[in-house]
């Protein structure tokens, strides 16, 4: 099913079933921040771990589904499930003119291409009336899911999170092991070499880059939701740098890599808030000793132990 | 230390599933979440001491038949991380007044969390008048200054103190843009005139010489500096080096901005607040009394305003009963605009239907450091603006809660 080993499918039903009890024992609103950034950085490892393309503006495409996902439930009233489709739009549409734009380059100059384009963004942000600045679109209400159930409660709402995340993940998990996947591996391993097997290197990069950017801004139209907010926090250039960490720490080209990196980094800033200063200089530590002992991250290391993909 | 896998993911797992703490005491305990910048550009203005400040008033306070605890947490200047924290708040740990919050954004951000869940929300750190505008709600009262405060002190009581000409220097982003249109109209209201402007590329913009020659040129005899902290600064800084000598318009500079900054580069500039610790027996005694716990530091306005804000709910709580208090915020919140504000910071006060914390404001000048004759002896009065003509009127505000 979808392309599952034996092991990964045993991971990822421990995965579903953690994902369905934890709610009962930790607090809904900090696993949905998780889960939205699990997403996000599922999308992301889409296109560093399996096209080999790091992008460094991913926190545009996120903060973008983020607004306007916030913006069309707040001042139009769309339902929630319209609004988050809206944003995954808006990062899709984003990612492709973007995407257009840098693809034509490779490496380093495909970094710091993607990395001015989110700066634009930022500014972009920062000025255009309708994101209200650096005050962000505050209250943005949740609504009543297809118009009828109230997602006011934190578990009904966490359901749905739930439901969104498992649904990015299957998605990313299929396409990576679909025959265009199989492409986007071989564009990653040797790019002339799929040119020369008449491969257009270019449109399967693009394609991938426009899923990785829709996916994002999922993430971020869904994140919006729960908190009632989209800031600026969100489009900032230190988001597109967290994401890279969630994913190094996690695991690079793993499955379940961007999943594990999302709850460690998740975690770190929640429960390090009560220290006040020192959470930047302990994150900063943690870091470093992860890169350091664990140059596969968490979950690379722990496939290669078992010698087992996960 | 040598981390390994399972310690890894042991401790972040462990972090993971700490437990929901209750505390189940035979007596009501008020919890006060103190919500502050303790990292970023903020941390000095407010930060630790407005902590400290909000056990100075739980001290003195003292017991009165309900245990008092208070908790703290750097918002990191993140929205998202601000309501995050507020929200477990409310939910595990049971807190009944958010207090603090420097930052417009994770301040607006906390006003709809407290409102959700039906909680006191006492803000004194933010500037955005907002919080008694359009964002208004019935959980809030909104403490110790807001932009209009700022403006029309700056703007209009500057004009009336002579500095009738005026050039901008904004930063080019909507907060900006506002504070320069508020304080236009102040500016324009006296019968001043605003000679020009220019708009600074925010954020990033650190060398600021030439805007500063511009304003030099336009022959104003104030500069209106309508940016905030590190911009400010730099400007400030960049003023003194070029040798400018008209007088500059602080619009967003606190006490702890004027420190570090030192005498030499200040003297002169025009700011507002709504505190200084060396303003009258009042505040002096209280600056005395916050000394055992922030040594080498003279409250802020905003610190100030943590601990006048803390005592005030205490009292309000204490006339009500603690576990009334704490079961529903929004008729906290009523009580605590019904009762009058008395205390060393602030003197005597009101609250407004619309949340707003009315005393006066104060313009002042900073002094030459020859004038200053001890540690802290930063400020001069130039003038007052009453309570009642501080801050935007009511109706002006469209605050949702004011049925006109």
């Amino acid at each position: 099913m979808f392309g599952f080993s034996r092991p990964q499918l045993i991971a990822f039903l421990v995965m579903v079933v953690l994902v369905a009890g934890a709610p009962f024992v930790l607090y809904p609103v900090f696993l949905m921040k998780v889960l939205c950034f699990a997403l996000f950085a599922c999308a992301f490892n889409l296109l560093i771990g399996y096209v080999g393309l790091l992008s460094f503006g991913h926190a545009a495409y996120f903060g973008m589904g983020g607004y306007v996902a916030g913006y069309a439930a707040k001042a139009w009233g769309f339902t929630p499930e319209l609004a988050i489709i809206a944003g995954t739009l808006a990062g899709g549409a984003l990612g492709a003119a973007f995407g257009w734009l840098a693809i034509r380059r490779q490496g380093i100059y495909f970094a710091m291409i993607t990395l001015a384009l989110g700066q634009m963004a930022y500014f972009f942000c920062l000025q255009a009336p309708f994101t209200g600045g650096e005050d962000g679109i505050q209250q943005i209400p949740r609504g009543n899911l297809f118009g009828m159930i109230s997602l006011k409660s934190d578990l009904a709402m966490y359901a749905v999170v739930a439901v969104v995340f498992l649904f990015g993940f299957l998605l990313v998990h299929r396409i990576v092991h679909s025959p265009f996947g199989q492409i986007l591996k071989a564009i990653r391993e040797n790019e002339p070499r799929a040119t020369s097997l008449g491969y257009r290197t270019d449109s399967y990069k693009l394609v991938a880059f426009i899923i990785s950017c829709a996916l994002a801004g999922l993430a971020g139209g869904t994140k919006s939701l729960v908190f009632g907010i989209a800031t600026l926090t969100d489009v900032h250039n230190a988001m597109s740098g967290e994401v890279v960490l969630m994913t190094l720490l996690g695991g690079l080209g793993t499955i379940f890599g961007p999943v594990m990196g999302a709850l460690i980094s998740t975690a770190m800033e929640n429960y390090l808030a009560q220290a006040g200063a020192w959470v930047t200089v302990i994150q900063g530590v943690i870091f470093v000793t992860c890169v350091l002992a664990f140059r596969k991250g968490v979950i690379g290391v722990l496939a290669e132990r078992l010698k087992i993909q996960l | 230390m040598k981390l390994s896998r399972r310690n890894l993911i042991g401790t972040a797992a462990a972090a993971a599933t700490l437990p929901t703490v209750a505390a189940r005491a035979q007596t009501p305990t008020i919890k006060i979440g103190v919500l502050t910048d303790l990292s970023g550009p903020y941390q000095d203005v407010a930060g630790n001491v407005a902590i400290a400040a909000a056990k100075q008033a739980a001290e003195e306070f003292g017991s009165k038949g309900f245990n008092i605890e208070i908790l703290s947490a750097d918002h990191q200047n993140k929205p998202d991380v601000g309501s995050n924290v507020v929200r477990q708040w409310i939910d595990r740990d049971g807190v009944d007044l958010i207090t603090e919050v420097a930052n417009s954004g994770v301040s607006l951000a906390v006003a709809g969390v407290a409102k959700e869940k039906n909680k006191a929300y006492l803000p004194c750190g933010p500037a955005t008048s907002d919080l008694t505008g359009t964002a208004c709600n019935a959980n809030t009262v909104h403490w110790v200054y807001d932009t209009y405060m700022l403006a029309k002190s700056t703007g209009g009581a500057m004009v009336k103190a002579g500095g009738d000409t005026w050039f901008f220097i904004t930063a080019d982003y909507a907060f900006g843009h506002a504070l320069t249109r508020d304080v236009t109209g102040f500016v324009e209201g006296a019968g001043g005139k605003v000679l020009g402007g220019v708009r600074t590329p925010f954020p990033g913009t650190t060398d600021f010489s030439s805007f500063l020659l511009q304003a030099q040129a336009s022959g104003a005899k104030v500069i209106g500096l309508a940016n905030a902290g590190a911009d400010t600064i730099n400007t400030i800084k960049q003023a003194r080096e070029f040798g400018i000598t008209q007088k500059l318009g602080g619009l967003l500079v606190f006490l702890s901005d004027v420190h570090s900054l030192g005498l030499d580069v200040c003297q002169g500039l025009v700011l507002t607040e709504s505190f200084y610790w060396d303003m009258n027996a009042g505040t002096r005694a209280f600056s005395e009394r916050i000394k055992a716990k922030a040594p080498s530091k003279r409250p802020t306005m905003v610190q100030a305003g943590t601990y006048s804000a803390v005592l005030h709910y205490l009292k309000v709580a204490n006339a009500m009963g603690a576990a009334e208090a704490k079961k529903d915020g929004a008729a906290t919140i009523a009580r605590i605009k019904a009762t009058p504000v008395e205390d060393d910071c602030f003197g005597k006060g009101t609250i407004r239907a619309d949340g707003r914390k009315l005393h006066p404001s104060y313009l002042f000048e900073v002094k030459k450091p020859s004038e200053s004759k001890y540690a802290w002896d930063y400020y001069k009065l130039l003038a007052t603006t009453p309570a009642e003509d501080a801050f935007r009127p009511l109706a002006q505000g469209g605050c949702p809660l004011i049925k006109t």
